[in-house]
């Protein structure tokens, strides 16, 4: 990646490229990129990984209690935050939750010892918003259904005194509307900052065994790795907090649309 | 920041991301959301079912255990019992035996003892009455042999029973 300058541009990670197979549709132009790539294999990973969870055994098989572990996971995270009601809504939440932890996971893959480029799918904003945006409108959507109009009561706590309420009122509409930003945006930030600090790390990597003193550069070398092993680390257990806090969310806010305060 | 630059700079880029997305998401949600993860939480579900008709029943069969050894206890305590009274009685019984046998046997031996003693009584009262009249012979024979007075038989027999009194 930008070798031929001798530097490492640690954003050429997150450039969407085309893979070919453009079409049109309405007038756009849509192609299918290595984004798209990235999504399917999520997908198609995420189904095999379903799949050999589906034996339906009394007594589970190793694999079976793995996936079996994933959906109690939500659902007891549905049940333990909406209710029975949340029942309802765990499709969309674990579909959520597994297809962000595995486009976070697939993104940390060390393919590129092999010459291929893994894709953080869940590192571009134009993913995490329309995802958050999902999320909300499925929020307003059964908010309104539910409540009509009484949904506005959401932007006045219960037991705010009156004369407060002119001034609560747009503070709580204000933070209602910033949380599809704040969904998406967290999400997106964490992933990209990762990958950049690795990114960088590794540039350090190279660059250090490429010095014209070549003994400094080693240290800076082996140091970096050390260090990279660590993030790596690191960046895995944020690739599951990170899909993890976007689900959660998620629920919370189904739990304000269907319960209210 | 190309997640940025590309949302102006290709015009194809926020198109292709929203499709591709929609498609697969809408897939995951269809095929895995609602079609896999209902029929794993049936399965989980039915085993929580099993797991506490399983405990239920256990616990019943634990229950009716602890009846059956109730009754067993209570069973053995009031055999325990019966037994304890069959002992007590019968050695009442063969202590009442033994006393009655002990009683009859006294009786014959003070029987065979008051007879001894009367069979006793009569041989010293005739071994008596002998001796009297020997005694009372000899003082006659001595009296006629010293002074030559013969004396009548009554008269030596009452002088020696008065002596020998």
């Amino acid at each position: 990646m930008a070798a031929e300058s001798g530097k490492i541009d640690p954003m050429h990670q997150f450039e969407v490229t085309p893979l070919g197979g453009g079409f049109n549709l309405g007038g756009q132009e849509i192609l299918f990129t290595n984004s798209a790539l990235w999504m399917v294999v999520a997908a198609i990973a995420l189904g095999l990984f379903m799949w050999g969870g589906m034996r339906r055994q009394l007594v589970p098989g190793r694999w079976q209690v793995a996936v079996e572990g994933f959906t109690g996971f939500i659902s007891s995270m549905m049940m333990a935050n909406i209710g029975s009601e949340g029942r309802k809504y765990t499709p969309y939440v674990f579909s959520l939750f597994m297809f962000i932890l595995f486009c976070n996971l697939l993104g940390m893959l060390p393919l590129g010892v092999l010459g291929l480029h893994p894709f953080t799918v869940t590192s571009h904003i134009a993913i995490t918003g329309v995802l958050a945006l999902i999320s909300f409108a499925i929020v307003l959507v059964v908010g309104f259904w539910r409540h009509g109009l009484h949904f506005f009561s959401l932007f006045v706590p219960h037991g705010t005194p009156l004369p407060m309420i002119p001034i609560i009122a747009p503070i709580e509409f204000v933070s209602f509307m910033v949380r599809p930003f704040s969904l998406g945006l967290r999400l997106f930030v964490a992933m990209t900052a990762g990958h950049v600090l690795l990114k960088v790390l590794s540039g350090f990597v190279i660059n250090g065994f490429n010095a014209e003193t070549l003994w400094l550069g080693s240290i800076v070398s082996v140091l970096s790795f050390t260090l990279m092993i660590g993030i790596s680390a690191l960046e895995l257990l944020v690739a599951g907090i990170q899909a993890y806090v976007f689900a959660l969310l998620t629920s919370l806010y189904i739990n304000d649309a269907v319960n209210l305060h | 920041m190309p997640q940025i630059a590309q949302l102006t700079a290709d015009n194809w880029y926020l198109a292709s991301q929203l499709f591709w997305l929609l498609v697969v998401f809408a897939g995951i949600y269809v095929v895995i959301g609602r079609g896999m993860l209902p029929k794993i939480e049936a399965t989980v579900d039915a085993r929580d079912r099993k797991v506490a008709d399983d405990l239920a029943a256990a616990k019943a069969a634990h229950a009716a255990a602890d009846a059956l050894e109730e009754r067993y206890r209570q069973q053995g305590e009031a055999s325990r019992g019966a037994a304890q009274k069959a002992v007590t009685e019968a050695k009442d019984k063969a202590a009442k035996d033994a006393e009655k046998r002990l009683a009859k046997v006294d009786a014959e031996l003070a029987a065979k003892l008051a007879a001894a003693e009367a069979d006793v009584a009569a041989a010293r009262s005739s071994a008596m009455a002998e001796i009297e009249a020997v005694a009372a012979e000899a003082a006659g024979d001595l009296v006629a042999k010293l002074s030559g007075v013969k004396i009548a038989a009554a008269d030596a027999r009452a002088a020696v029973k008065a002596v020998l009194k």
